[in-house]
């Protein structure tokens, strides 16, 4: 099966086309052989929208034959660097020209709001294409100083090669073009597995890779189950590096992969439970605000997800009640509906999860100020919970949800917060909120998180890197460090003037 | 109120409209000139007029200077971020594309260039050149240096402000995109004053700027004469930076008035006498072949040119008779004939400084191999000219002559090339041919030139930095390296502890 499926739109009364099949050398093909497919849901009305051919491995290995033909002929450095940003900002321009359509067929499939979806997550990603477009022709190596008379020594940063490439199904579109862009920007070539749960806008991003004018293998897209496709991908003895943005869990598993079968290289973005500190110099109002972002924003299906606040003693009756009201303005709903600031979680899966912590955090005594109550409607839709009294102990506390469910502790030195914060394998975000500079100076060193935001939270920029520490991640996204991962270095040691006497005299 | 200029071409290469307005560019808007005088600009093909454009003075740069630096304050300097001015270098390029063919046209009419080296060589590399700089926009970053706990200590590449860019007249266009790029992408104004021999495509380009959408007084165009604006913008109290490309004799003066006005900071781009070394193993027809871009491309106006042509006495004879007939193959004709390769010079003070060189060297001796003539008798045409038997002391072979003048030169002795090839103030370029690597690569390290080329010569990249040694120049333009010129470094230390 490969076709093109129409799928409606009720509240705008349109259809999105869609090609189903698994992209490979710019067509879209059926299994080689599989007839299993994939169910896409819409999870604001939990009703199937779509079905997209399911890759096997053997797929997988298709595409992964494609790619690296594609690498070794008219991509890697058969291709110039001022060509890649040439079809990179092609590439960029076309989205902008799709992004309305774009953005219903990610609310469709993800359900967040489609002004969300546009100008933020299809904003963001057009940025980004053409923030590494502008990098394509500005790789450059080292000349190395070792012997005038004798010795060149350079350095040339190679593309390392064919890149797998797995992406979440939380920012389908965003996370999409984090992976694509410094991958194509220094000459890789990419098999990229989307999410078994949004594969529809990686699918139709690819129709506007074709038009942009890559050459066939640069870009493929095989929709996949991850215990397949992605499991096919880590395994690979012919894929030069993995690149992996999911839960710690799956990221293990790429990992071992990995070094069970090429020492592929890996880079990975992990889970986060990570902490904001609410100290009691901060203005509480803007505090408040940042941490409902933090846990609101896509429903708390962020790896960043401000999940643990801790509020300093003396301000902490004062914070929650300023906390609870903000959190009550944000509207939980269909993503179609402009009054939405936040949509359904993505699955029932998820769904069932994160009832199973709202339900833990009950069973094992923290209370309940906000939230907490099922609906009793059609879709995923969790409305934000807040946990107080809790403790260190708790499932709650210690394991990442991934939904709008928040936990507040308290905290009375400086020490004392940065402990709690600390207090986790996870290390991918912290915010700190305060008005005193050397504090924010000293406790944003002690934080032991990739990034670090200080009276802010959230907001991330295409030209800033960021990445985790501890068990959140391995390797950098984002600004000049992306760069890096997909880079490898090789250094040269050109003679112009030794000759090797034979044997050597000591 | 300004005038315009409209042009129908009707050519064998080029069939084309152009009207453009031919004020001054100040604050986004066309004006004419303080003092309404204007300037002719003479077609080289011809000798004739073909349009008058608005000349400023003195007072139009304090004009200008004033909505720069209003534009720098609020507009355009850090109020616009890179990712901002990135849109608009590229919006840029887009339009330049779009006219690329009108670009190319005007180019030639003005300049004498042929229309296909204008598109496929100066247009084409202007384009690329602020694309590349249009990438560089959101990617300027300082850094931070660790000291201790207490402190945050940092660095922030600021821009300088506003900057005065006064261009040449050999690539007219490329040369306004190699100053254009790095300037306004690093968030500064500018002052530009194009050569007053070839303003058109400059002005045009005002238009495209101005449609890109870049906020007035970003950018503005003054065009006039060295000794009147190029002073004033050198000389000027509250012009914070000037870059200039020309001869080196214009270059001191520029850097005099700099040190005696603000002691603004200074990049120079000037002339050189690039020596080029062809060895006795080198490949022999490719060396022919670039030796005579080396020399003839872009009418020998160009400052990088390969104009002491240097070859071992093992191949001179077979060197010199196959690269004499190369010359006579280049055809000298009209700009806009489709199979050109050399136009006219570019003006008749250039021509007859040419031809003043020519003189000098029949009258020092110096043989005339090939040409030494004017080419037909309309218009500013030279003859592909080859000198030989000449001493290292005569001007043929001392000064730049920037026309299509080479001077063959036989050597022995490598040590001796090498000596000979760095006596010059100069040191803009040099090129080196011979198939044996270690001989090549040791040479190019050797040579005292800020571009060695090894094997070819004359090949420029956007991403490549490009600049001279000695007397041919300060800073570098191209690359990455063209952004120190455009950004003021700031340290920031932040003390967050210590008690003093």
């Amino acid at each position: 099966m490969s076709s093109t499926v129409k799928i409606p739109v009720p509240t705008l009364n349109k259809e999105i086309s869609v090609s189903t099949g698994l992209f490979i050398n710019n067509e879209f093909v059926p299994s080689v052989d599989s007839a299993e497919v994939i169910q896409c849901f819409n999870p604001a009305t939990e009703q199937v929208i779509a079905n997209v051919v399911a890759g096997s491995s053997k797929d997988i290995d298709v595409a992964v034959a494609a790619a690296r033909l594609a690498f070794r002929t008219t991509w890697g450095k058969n291709v110039t660097g001022w060509e890649r940003s040439r079809l990179m900002n092609k590439l960029a321009d076309l989205i902008e020209r799709d992004k309305q359509e774009l953005a219903e067929l990610e609310t469709l499939n993800n359900g967040k709001p489609v002004a969300v979806a546009r100008d933020f997550d299809i904003g963001d990603s057009i940025q980004c294409l053409r923030y590494y477009a502008g990098w394509a022709d500005k790789i450059t190596g080292q000349t190395i100083e070792v012997d005038n008379k004798s010795k060149m020594a350079f350095t040339r940063h190679e593309p390392i090669g064919v890149c797998g490439q797995i992406i979440p199904w939380n920012y389908p579109i965003n996370m999409w073009a984090w992976k694509v862009a410094p991958a194509l920007a220094v000459g890789c070539t990419i098999v990229m597995k989307p999410s078994e749960i949004t594969p529809l806008t990686a699918l139709k991003l690819s129709e506007l890779v074709v038009e942009a004018g890559f050459p066939p293998g640069v870009i493929n897209t095989v929709p996949s189950l991850g215990s397949v496709g992605g499991a096919a991908l880590a395994a690979h003895t012919d894929v030069d590096k993995i690149a992996f943005t999911g839960s710690t869990i799956t990221g293990r598993k790429i990992m071992e992969a990995a070094a069970k079968s090429n020492l592929k290289k890996v880079s990975l973005e992990l889970g986060g439970k990570s902490p904001q500190l609410i100290f009691e110099s901060a203005d509480l109002q803007q505090a408040a605000a940042w941490a409902a972002l933090g846990i609101c924003y896509n429903t708390g299906q962020d790896c960043t997800a401000g999940s643990r606040v801790y509020v300093q003693d003396s301000v902490y009756d004062k914070f929650i009640d300023v906390l609870v009201s903000t959190v009550k303005e944000i509207v939980i709903g269909d993503g179609f509906d402009n009054k939405t600031g936040g949509g359904p979680l993505i699955s029932k899966a998820q769904f069932d999860r994160v009832w199973g912590y709202i339900d833990a955090g009950k069973a094992e005594g923290a209370k309940v100020v906000l939230g907490g109550e099922r609906r009793n409607t059609k879709g995923y839709f969790v409305d934000p919970t807040i946990f107080t009294d809790v403790d260190s102990n708790m499932k709650i506390v210690k394991e990442e949800i991934f939904g709008p469910v928040l936990s507040i502790g308290r905290f009375k030195t400086e020490e004392e917060a940065v402990a709690l914060a600390n207090n986790t394998t996870y290390g991918l975000g912290a915010g700190l909120h305060s008005t005193d500079a050397s504090q924010c100076m000293r406790v944003s060193g002690l934080l032991e998180a990739g990034t670090v935001w200080v009276n802010q939270y959230n907001i991330l920029s295409n030209n800033v890197p960021f990445g985790g520490k501890k068990q959140s991640g391995i390797g950098r996204e984002l600004g000049s460090y992306a760069l890096e991962e997909y880079t490898s270095v090789k250094a040269v040691h050109w003679n112009i003037g030794e000759k090797l006497q034979w044997p050597l005299s000591f | 109120m300004a005038s315009v200029f409209t042009h129908e071409f009707n050519t064998p290469i080029y069939k084309g409209k152009t009207s453009f307005n031919t004020g001054l560019y100040i604050n986004g808007k066309f004006v004419e000139g303080s003092d309404k005088t204007t300037i002719d600009v003479v077609n080289p093909a011809t000798g004739k007029v073909v349009t008058k454009v608005a000349e400023a003075t003195s007072k139009d740069v304090d004009i200008a200077v004033a909505a720069a630096h209003k534009a720098f304050e609020t507009t355009w300097g850090l109020n616009m971020g890179g990712a901002g001015r990135s849109r608009l270098l590229a919006k840029l390029a887009q339009l330049m594309e779009e006219h690329q063919q009108e670009l190319a046209a005007l180019e030639a009419l003005d300049n004498g260039k042929t229309f296909t080296w204008a598109m496929d060589l100066d247009t084409t590399f202007a384009i690329d050149t602020i694309r590349y700089y249009a990438g560089w926009a959101d990617k300027i970053h300082g850094q931070v240096q660790e000291t201790d706990e207490k402190k945050l200590s940092y660095t922030r590449h600021e821009p300088i402000g506003v900057v005065g860019q006064i261009i040449p007249w050999n690539f007219p266009l490329l040369m306004m995109s190699w100053k254009l790029g790095p300037a306004l992408a690093t968030g500064n104004c500018i002052i530009m004053k194009p050569s007053e021999f070839t303003p058109l495509t400059a002005i045009r380009m005002c238009e495209l700027i101005h449609e890109a959408g870049f906020p007035p007084g970003t950018f503005n165009l003054l065009t006039g004469y060295g000794h009147t604006v190029g002073a004033a913008i050198s000389g000027h109290m509250k012009i914070d930076k000037v870059a200039f490309t020309g001869s080196t004799l214009v270059g001191r003066k520029i850097m005099e008035a700099a040190a005696k006005s603000n002691l603004k900071d200074i990049t120079l781009e000037l002339g050189g006498k690039s020596p080029n070394i062809i060895f006795d193993d080198a490949d022999l027809d490719q060396a022919v072949n670039w030796a005579a871009h080396g020399i003839y491309w872009n009418h020998g106006q160009a400052c990088c040119a390969g104009s002491r042509i240097f070859v071992q006495s093992g191949i001179y004879d077979d060197f010199l008779a196959k690269f004499t007939e190369k010359t006579r193959s280049l055809k000298v004709g009209d700009p806009f004939d489709v199979d050109s390769y050399q136009g006219p010079q570019v003006s008749k003070i250039q021509y007859d400084r040419i031809m003043d060189y020519i003189q000098s060297g029949k009258d020092q001796g110096a043989t005339v191999h090939l040409g030494g003539d004017r080419n037909g008798t309309e218009g500013f045409y030279i003859n592909p000219t080859i000198f030989t038997d000449t001493t290292p002391d005569m001007k043929i072979v001392q000064e730049e002559i920037f026309g299509p003048v080479g001077v063959v030169i036989k050597f022995e002795d490598d040590e001796d090339v090498i000596r000979q090839a760095n006596d010059t103030v100069f040191g803009l370029a040099a090129a080196v041919f011979s198939q044996n690597i270690n001989r090549a690569l040791n040479t190019a390290h050797r040579l005292k030139a800020g571009t060695a080329w090894v094997n070819c010569v004359n090949q420029l990249h956007s991403n490549v930095p490009f600049g001279g040694f000695k007397q041919s120049g300060i800073g570098r333009e191209l690359g990455e390296y063209a952004l120190h010129n455009y950004t003021a470094i700031k340290s920031v230390q932040v003390n967050l502890g210590h008690i003093m």
